[in-house]
């Protein structure tokens, strides 16, 4: 019966592999919806500006200076993307490593949303490389600078990619009716979930450990050495968050594509992850109060930014949390989805405190990206949606896998 | 019987002897491998503000010459086309001149930060900058206490320029080109410890004319520039809240933890991915 629902949503079951990609090629759903409509011309001007940037250097289109060197290239493409994307290593923790077949119907969305989210984050990283035709230098060559937090954290990213890759293969396999290659690439996944897990653990809390050097530079409420810590530990709930935001639309965007069967248990899904939230988010706020009393930061608060600290402690941490606790014990679903944006609000906030906001924040002259920034950042987003759906509509991300698939995990 | 236990013995302990012997014999017979990190100590009492130096470390660089003078009040930064700049501060005691440049750490955060070892500490003691080996990601600025090296934002093929305590001319046998063409003697250049007994010995014999404090002694773990200066560093704009510690230690912490996680948590989590395996089996075995 399903078959019948999604006419345009089909494996390839015995078509030549040339033929198959030529048809899946072709644009699948309406060309001119409001999305569509809107990101286009971002992604187009965006592009303008990637090939000015290449052209003219880093400074023709940002508003970086000598003091202050990363901006919202860093502190929000790479740096909260990746918190963002976390969603990806929490989930696969769940359902193949304490084998939680609960959170399974979700596993194949969230590995692939984290997949082009390191894609996409990386390529952004790119961009803002001055001199990207030596990017490869700390990959091959002999100019490892092992002694680096970023050189770990640019091998993280690709190994990490790779693991993502292969614990996403699977449903490519299905998609090109390749049922060899999927038996393989299957028997791999438990390995690649391990890795991965290794790896998200090391870079995420490396993402913060970046800027343990910059500790004059980064205002005291937000430096401590323990943000490596609380970057892992805010990454569950980033990501969490994110798998809740991003459900809520792909159910509604991609609703022929999903069982009913799914649908029911999604709702099962999103009450049990807000818990985890909760508590993840418990852990995060005591961290740090504790780190807060420790260094005994008291007289920063009464400043402009020690209000702003205690809005971004109270208002995106405390108050989200609450809003999980309360709409969890409810079943409060649309509860949970404020509280999911609110949290991911707080994030960006707290990444961009860290990286942007807080840093140098005594210089006279502050950093404001220019309009030229943000549109290629969100070109970056834009486009990465745009991969996503293609796939989406076409492999078995969020419908069944074919009965062939299903029969060879018996 | 080839080898009795006491016979193994001997020769175990005289081969220890001789590996330890040897490894100082070698020491002892290449002193040529020990070289001491060379430095600068300028001298604030002794600095005019000619800005000789700047003009000199233009020349050396191939960079345009200073169109601005020093000015109380105004501080002009290095930049993308400036290595050295000398600064007019209003003090204390009186009117003081005092040079910034890169402070070539003895334990750099620009070469920790560095992924491609672009950003070097050479074992003469300049910290230098290598363009085949640099990607542009700008972590050396974000490490760098003393915020040293600029970036040519501008240019499609863009340089990290900073400092190299002209490093070209200390391996033809001469010396950075601001300390040779000094007409005040405030720039001396030599080895770390000649310049802080000498920093020392001017303190030491003029206490009145010096404030008591080398900075760069142990300004981040010790810098290979050192100055020696009539007021506290404080009033000539001079970071001094810095740590005494290297900053790469910052980092050490997280760095040393990477090993012990590659290993131990793929271990832990196949432990669990096991042990929740059982579980699940004996729940099915329940169930049916």
């Amino acid at each position: 019966m399903s078959n019948h629902a999604i006419p345009m949503a089909k494996d390839n079951d015995g078509k030549p592999i040339i033929k198959f990609l030529l048809s899946e090629l072709k644009p699948k759903g309406k060309i001119f919806t409001p999305f569509n409509i809107i990101s286009a011309p971002i992604i187009l001007l965006g592009i303008v500006l990637i090939v000015i940037r290449f052209a003219k250097g880093i400074g023709s289109v940002t508003n970086l200076s000598q003091e202050v060197p990363w901006g919202l290239w860093i502190g929000f493409d790479v740096v909260t993307g990746v918190a963002f994307a976390g969603g990806a290593y929490v989930l696969t923790f769940m359902v193949y490593i304490l084998n939680n077949q609960k959170y399974h119907s979700i596993v194949r969305i969230t590995v692939l949303n984290g997949f082009l989210a390191y894609l996409f984050y990386a390529g952004a990283l790119l961009l803002d490389l001055g001199r990207p035709w030596n990017v490869v230098n700390p990959i091959i060559g002999n100019s490892f600078g092992t002694s680096s937090v970023l050189f770990l954290v640019a091998w993280h990213f690709l190994l990490y990619m790779l693991a993502e890759l292969i614990e996403f293969s699977p449903a490519v396999a299905e998609w090109l009716g390749a049922k060899r290659a999927r038996k393989i690439l299957s028997g791999m996944t438990l390995a690649a979930v391990i890795f991965g897990i290794t790896l998200s653990c090391l870079h995420q809390s490396g993402l913060g450990a970046l800027y343990l050097m910059a500790r004059d530079k980064i205002h005291p409420l937000w430096y401590s050495e323990f943000i490596p810590i609380m970057f892992l530990v805010s990454s569950i709930f980033a990501g969490l968050s994110m798998v809740i935001f991003e459900g809520s639309i792909s159910n509604k965007v991609f609703f022929s594509q999903i069982s009913e069967k799914h649908h029911h248990e999604h709702n099962d899904i999103v009450i049990s992850l807000s818990r985890i939230c909760t508590g993840a988010m418990f852990a995060y706020f005591f961290l740090n109060v504790l780190v807060f009393i420790h260094d005994k930061h008291w007289n920063l608060l009464n400043t402009p930014m020690g209000y702003w600290y205690l809005l971004e402690m109270i208002g995106f941490v405390v108050f989200p949390m609450l809003l999980y606790f309360y709409s969890y014990r409810r079943k409060n679903l649309t509860l949970i989805k404020v509280a999911a944006i609110v949290t991911m609000i707080g994030i960006i906030l707290n990444r961009l405190n860290v990286t942007v906001i807080g840093f140098k924040w005594e210089e006279p002259v502050r950093y404001i990206p220019s309009w030229m920034e943000l549109v290629v950042t969100l070109t970056v987003i834009f486009t990465e949606i745009w991969i996503f759906r293609w796939i989406v509509r076409r492999m078995p991300v969020l419908r069944d896998s074919p009965l062939w698939a299903k029969k060879q995990d018996q | 019987m080839g080898l009795d236990r006491r016979n193994f013995m001997k020769a175990l302990g005289l081969t220890g002897v001789s590996l330890t012997v040897g490894s100082q014999a070698k020491a002892a017979a290449d002193p040529d491998e020990v070289v001491e990190f060379y430095g600068m100590l300028y001298d604030t009492t002794r600095c005019v503000g000619c800005q000789t130096c700047e003009i000199s470390c233009a020349e050396a660089h191939g960079l345009p010459a200073p169109e601005d003078a020093p000015e109380a009040g105004v501080i002009r930064k290095t930049s993308e086309t400036r290595r050295t700049v000398v600064n007019l501060f209003n003090t204390s005691k009186g009117e003081v001149y005092a040079k910034t440049q890169c402070m070539h750490c003895n334990e750099p955060a620009c070469v920790s930060a560095c992924l491609t070892k672009a950003m070097y500490k050479t074992k003469e003691g300049p910290v230098i900058w290598r363009g085949d080996k640099c990607m542009g990601c700008r972590y050396c600025m974000v490490s760098c206490p003393f915020d040293v090296p600029k970036f040519e934002y501008n240019s499609p093929n863009p340089k990290i320029v900073k400092c190299d305590m002209c490093y070209d001319r200390l391996k033809e046998g001469k010396i950075p080109a601001c300390a040779e063409n000094c007409p005040a003697e405030a720039i001396m250049f030599g080895t770390r410890r000649e310049l802080i007994t000498e920093a020392r010995k001017r303190i030491h014999d003029q206490p009145d004319v010096y404030a008591d404090i080398i900075y760069g002694e142990r300004e981040a773990g010790g810098t290979g520039k050192l100055y020696a200066s009539a007021v506290d560093p404080k009033e000539l704009g001079f970071k001094t809240g810095l740590l005494k510690e290297s900053y790469p230690a910052l980092s050490k912490g997280f760095l040393y933890t990477v090993p012990s996680v590659f290993v131990l948590v793929p271990v832990f989590l196949l432990g669990i991915h096991e042990a929740t395996k059982d579980k699940n089996l004996k729940e099915e075995d329940e169930n049916e």
